[in-house]
């Protein structure tokens, strides 16, 4: 039900990210999505990519730190109030939003990987309005 | 074991054999040495002014500047023909401090090093495998002699190629270590990196570490990294003096004694150059009193500690030095407030989520000193949160507030990106003058 996201600690200096770009083009793994916060000395580079585990311990031999995080990754329609309904059903159920990026799929949409203060309470509740929730499964098709 | 009776000798025989030696020593230098003669002349002493110990504060010092002014042999009160070997300092700044041994010289420090080596736990039957880096600095010959006359097989080494140090110590079944203390925890660290567990896999029991300071929070890693059952001792010297072998912890681990035989301490203001009292904290100045080729008298060690005078449970009768808190070099003058990088450290070994691997950087940023630490986050702390990985930072940075008073910058960094030394660290990057 969730999806692994790699979460890998980032100095603010030139050449850092690169350098994991660089890492995981070696062993031929695909950044699906990617969102960077905004810091001053360090940051957080939050990914989806096509092989989780292997791109940590590639990461961790190459001096990155970086975890795995089960996240939710559901489905968002390219239409006027997506959103607006998707965070509608997590506030009725009372669930912060603690971080949230979007995932292109194709033309017609895409969906939004996020993290909630409750991520199994999220789930169900997503579940039970009917939205989509992608698999590790479903999100193979762009692990080339 | 304690090797040599001159460390359990009565408080009054020990000074009638400082006070013969002493007077020996200053009527030496003041005929063979022309810089002391002038020093002397000019303070208005003349050797048999100096009837006994009480009169030692009289003379003048000796500093670090007055070995480069008289380089390389300007101190020496012997021809070079007696000379049987020569060392010199690394030298940062300036000239190297150079100093030499007549044959009697190397005997005393052989002894003086192998009496440490006794107190830390080192026995005849050990092997000892010496990761200092031979060569001009005076500390890995020196522990080298001193355990060879102890009677102990020596492996000489000295730095670099970690992994293959682990296989020696694996395949020798080497028992004790030598290092700097930051150097024995970086072959700690690449033990575990290549499969080895140095408590399981290792026969080591005892390790004399020194050439850079051991903070109590540093000697609680040792143990952690090599085992609770390990003697984990320091010892103390410097080129100058000697080299190794003028003070070393015992295993009551209750400050280092000082070869009080060979050397005489006083604690000075530094500022103001007065003795101070027995028991308060100051500057060590050292006087050798059994050295032929280079007797320095009352050298500023430029190192901080306090004097203990009471016996020690372990029987040694010598004077006993504080482990030192830093040097008044390393000494950081932060918007006021005097910082030793011990102090930080000291912190950062207590905080579970960081690498006892660090960086001082000190910049001037609108006239005002402002303090950077560079630390590694360890891996098994990082996070998906930014929350997390700031509350490391501000756990870090509120400690450190309590000990020094000062708000200082945190930055964390990867693991292993701060360099690893193999001699002495270099952990204070001061951009203030530049």
């Amino acid at each position: 039900m969730f999806i692994e996201q790699l979460s890998i600690f980032l100095e603010n200096r030139p050449g850092k990210l690169k350098g994991i770009t660089d890492i995981l083009k070696a062993n031929g793994i695909n950044i699906i999505s990617l969102s960077l916060s905004d810091t001053t000395d360090y940051g957080i580079a939050r990914m989806i990519v096509s092989d989780s585990e292997k791109a940590r311990k590639v990461l961790l031999e190459g001096g990155y730190t970086a975890v795995l995080t089960p996240v939710l990754v559901v489905e968002m329609r390219q239409e006027v109030g997506a959103l607006s309904s998707l965070l509608d059903t997590l506030s009725a159920g009372g669930m912060n939003l603690e971080y949230m990026y979007a995932l292109v799929t194709d033309v017609n949409g895409g969906a939004m990987v996020l993290k909630t203060s409750d991520q199994a309470a999220s789930y169900q509740t997503l579940k039970n309005e009917g939205m989509k929730l992608y698999t590790e499964e479903e999100l193979k098709v762009f692990k080339k | 074991m304690i090797w040599a009776k001159e460390e359990t000798l009565p408080r009054e025989e020990m000074e009638a054999l400082q006070t013969a030696r002493l007077k020996e020593t200053v009527e030496r230098v003041y005929h063979t040495v022309a810089p002391y003669r002038k020093k002397m002349d000019e303070a208005g002493i003349k050797p048999e002014d100096i009837r006994g110990l009480e009169d030692l504060h009289n003379l003048p010092f000796v500093t670090k500047q007055d070995m480069r002014d008289n380089y390389p042999f300007g101190l020496f009160a012997v021809p070079k023909e007696k000379l049987i070997r020569i060392h010199a300092s690394s030298g940062t700044t300036g000239k190297p401090t150079v100093v030499g041994y007549t044959k009697k010289d190397l005997d005393v420090w052989s002894d003086c090093v192998c009496r440490i080596a006794c107190m830390g736990g080192a026995t005849p039957q050990d092997i000892a495998q010496i990761c200092f880096g031979y060569g001009m600095f005076t500390g890995a010959l020196g522990l080298h002699y001193g355990l060879e006359k102890l009677g102990a097989a020596i492996v000489p080494s000295s730095t670099g190629n970690t992994e293959k140090q682990l296989m020696f110590m694996k395949d020798f079944g080497t028992t004790t270590l030598i290092a700097t203390p930051s150097y024995a925890l970086r072959i700690a660290e690449v033990a575990e990196q290549i499969g080895i567990h140095p408590e399981r896999d290792l026969s080591m029991r005892t390790a004399l570490v020194g050439s850079e300071l051991m903070t109590e929070a540093m000697r609680q890693e040792m143990y952690k990294a090599w085992g609770e059952h390990m003697n984990v001792t320091q010892n103390y010297g410097m080129s100058e003096l000697m080299g190794p072998g003028v003070s070393g912890e015992c295993l009551e681990l209750n400050g280092m004694h000082i070869n009080e035989d060979h050397f005489i301490p006083e604690i000075i203001d530094p500022k103001t150059g007065e003795v101070l009292p027995p028991g308060e904290k100051g500057e060590l100045v050292i006087t050798c009193i059994s050295k032929e080729a280079l007797p320095l008298i009352r050298y500023r060690t430029k190192d901080i500690t306090r004097l203990m005078y009471e016996p020690c449970k372990c029987g040694r009768t010598t004077v006993r030095m504080e482990n030192l808190l830093g040097r008044t070099d390393d000494m950081l003058k932060i918007k006021g407030v005097n910082v030793f990088p011990s102090q930080i450290e000291e912190v950062l070994l207590n905080i579970e989520e960081c690498g006892p691997h660090y960086e001082i950087v000190v910049t001037r940023q609108n006239h005002s000193d402002y303090l950077e630490v560079r630390v590694e986050l360890l891996p098994q702390y990082m996070s998906d949160s930014l929350a997390q990985v700031d509350a490391i930072a501000k756990k870090i940075k509120a400690r450190i507030r309590v000990v020094l008073g000062l708000d200082v910058k945190i930055s964390l960094v990867s693991p292993n990106s701060i360099q690893r030394f193999e001699g002495k660290a270099k952990r204070i990057i001061d951009l203030r003058n530049k």
